[in-house]
């Protein structure tokens, strides 16, 4: 024995309430630009939902029993909240880990790099929850969705956010620049929307196909949010949430043991 | 500059004489960090005394900040045992960090936020309630010379101000220990000394400094004692005085300019053995190190045509003599 061992980076994450502090100081920063990122993050879906609900849903009368835009609002706040999400880990989080270093700052006090990656899962996770309740929002008061259900969708677009954090953050561990994020949204998030039923039912793309859409979290955050906005109880609720938590976790640990492999050297 | 040394100095062995009373704020043994097949920490051994301002000084990549790195649990030990704040390292590392300061190489300040928000959000990583840190922050600000940017953003703060607003953030927790990576690095001479001033006030009022600098000033001024690092090694220790008497003659003459049709290291090649116990010739100039200057500077003044400095050996002489004058990168 010549001297301590450092504990490998694939140890279990050690959590505490030490990540309130981290979660409060990008809360204070948000609140700052607050009304510019809430009408940046609602812009995009909005301009999807609205643009193709009413441009398809002209050719298209009915889908799955409803009028078009009201099958793609449940699509738009899962993609809403997973963009979102996404784009807070790589984008912000790159920025705090890498170019400002306030994780190196926070670093220097008692607080660790655990509770630093699961302050930026969590806090990403808030931002989307607040992007899937704007959307949420309009397409209820457009009357677009049935109500019934509508408020057990925001527990649902809050671990959509943990999910897709988590997912993200394993791109920032890696990432060596901003330039990198592009490869994750065009070879993972983009195909992964087009194949897990926010656009169109899954039910129609050939079984090859379906194989790999069962496999997407998106896939499983869809068929749960679908149902909760045309007023219907879910199937299989404990499997797609199972799928969504178990993805997030294992990404999450994925995540933190690679950021730890980059920064505690 | 003698003058400061002989006031530390003086503090020094007051800081002593209390050190019993108070545990070494950090002990480091037998420290080794390994990257691949690169030391770039190759055994170093140190111990703090509580109250004293320590330097650790290094040409750049001699180990200095990894060295820091290890001691605060920023970074895992190849091998070593250290104890910081009388916590083991890394395992308590991060308890132990409740009760140091820190001020990184680089600018770590939030840029969305005022001066006193920075302040605020940092406290609150140390868990202080929210009351204690607003009550510290006027006086923080004060002892920063920034009260008037109570609420200025930033980006509209000079360097020299983000440096002094980053030293008061590492006090926000009234650490027992404050760490300085190259605190005066990039700043203007005025901007340098407001910092040395502030540190000395903190030294004075029983804090203990550890600092990393490649100035040898800075090191002169401030550091009750000393340790020269260089590729990972700790080439010598003690105070700024006994380091440089151990390693150096006292006086230096610098000779320059031109003789017999060539230069000075013409001249020392010729003239310099004789007269200098131990010379070295750097580019146009020949560094001639003696115990007695007078004999030397007798046949300088029949020398015509060659200039030379003659002043008293200093830290910069020491450290150029152990880790040479090759140009590091």
């Amino acid at each position: 024995m010549n001297g301590p061992t450092f504990a490998s980076p694939w140890r279990a994450p050690r959590l505490s309430l030490r990540f309130v502090p981290v979660w409060r100081r990008n809360f204070l920063v948000w609140r700052k630009l607050a009304l510019p990122s809430v009408l940046g993050n609602l812009a995009d879906p909005l301009i999807y939902l609205f643009g193709l609900g009413f441009g398809i849903g002209m050719l298209v009368p009915e889908v799955a029993g409803v009028p078009y835009i009201t099958f793609l609002a449940a699509g738009m706040v899962c993609y809403s909240t997973m963009n979102s999400a996404s784009f807070e880990v790589l984008y912000s989080g790159f920025s705090r880990m890498h170019v400002q270093k306030t994780w190196e700052a926070i670093m220097n006090t008692p607080i660790d790099l655990d509770d630093v990656v699961f302050a930026e899962l969590v806090w990403a996770a808030s931002k989307a929850l607040l992007s899937g309740t704007a959307i949420l929002l309009v397409v209820v008061l457009f009357g677009l969705v049935d109500t019934r259900y509508a408020l057990w969708v925001l527990p649902l677009v809050f671990l959509i956010g943990l999910t897709f954090a988590a997912l993200g953050l394993i791109v920032t561990a890696l990432a060596p620049s901003y330039d990198f994020f592009m490869y994750y949204f065009t070879l993972f998030v983009t195909p992964m929307t087009l194949l897990s039923g926010v656009f169109f039912p899954i039910e129609q793309l050939p079984p090859a196909l379906r194989a790999v859409t069962d496999l997407l979290p998106l896939t499983h955050a869809v068929q749960l949010a679908r149902p909760l906005l045309m007023g219907q109880v879910p199937a299989a609720v404990p499997s797609h949430l199972a799928v969504l938590a178990g993805y997030g976790m294992a990404a999450f640990w994925l995540a933190l043991a690679l950021t730890r492999r980059r920064l505690l050297k | 500059m003698s003058g400061a040394i002989a006031e530390r100095t003086a503090r020094g062995a007051s800081a002593a004489v209390a050190a019993p009373l108070r545990p070494a704020p950090l002990t480091i043994r037998g420290l080794r960090k390994r990257y691949g097949d690169n030391e770039v920490v190759a055994g170093v051994d140190l111990e703090l005394r509580a109250g004293e301002c320590f330097t650790l000084l290094g040409p750049n990549g001699a180990g200095k900040t990894t060295t820091l790195r290890c001691a605060l649990g920023l970074a895992a030990p190849s091998a070593g045992v250290l104890t910081l704040c009388g916590l083991p390292v890394p395992a308590r590392a991060r308890e132990a960090r409740r009760r140091v300061g820190i001020v990184p190489q680089q600018d770590t300040l939030d840029p969305d936020f005022t001066c006193a928000e920075n302040l605020m959000v940092y406290g609150r990583y140390f868990g202080l309630p929210e009351a204690v840190i607003a009550a510290r922050i006027p006086g923080l600000l004060a002892f920063a010379g920034l009260e008037g940017k109570r609420d200025a953003r930033i980006q509209t703060l000079s360097g020299g101000m983000k440096r002094r607003l980053t030293l008061a953030r590492a006090l926000v927790n009234e650490p027992e220990l404050l760490v300085l990576d190259e605190p005066t690095t990039g700043l203007d001479p005025q901007a340098r000394h407001l910092i040395w001033d502030r540190l000395k006030q903190l030294i004075r009022g029983g804090t203990t400094v550890l600092l990393t600098t490649h100035f040898m000033d800075e090191a002169e001024r401030l550091a009750d004692r000393l340790a020269i690092l260089d590729a990972g090694r700790m080439l010598t220790e003690g105070s700024p005085r006994e380091v440089i008497a151990a390693h150096i003659e006292p006086q230096v003459v610098e000779v320059y300019g031109d003789w017999n049709g060539g230069g000075a290291d013409g001249w020392a090649a010729a003239h310099a053995a004789p007269l200098a116990r131990r010379f070295e010739v750097s580019g146009e100039t020949a560094f001639c190190y003696v115990e007695q200057a007078a004999p030397l500077l007798a046949h300088l003044a029949g020398q015509s045509g060659l200039r030379y400095l003659h002043r008293p050996a200093n830290l910069e002489d020491v450290f150029l003599k152990l880790t040479g004058r090759e140009l590091r990168d």
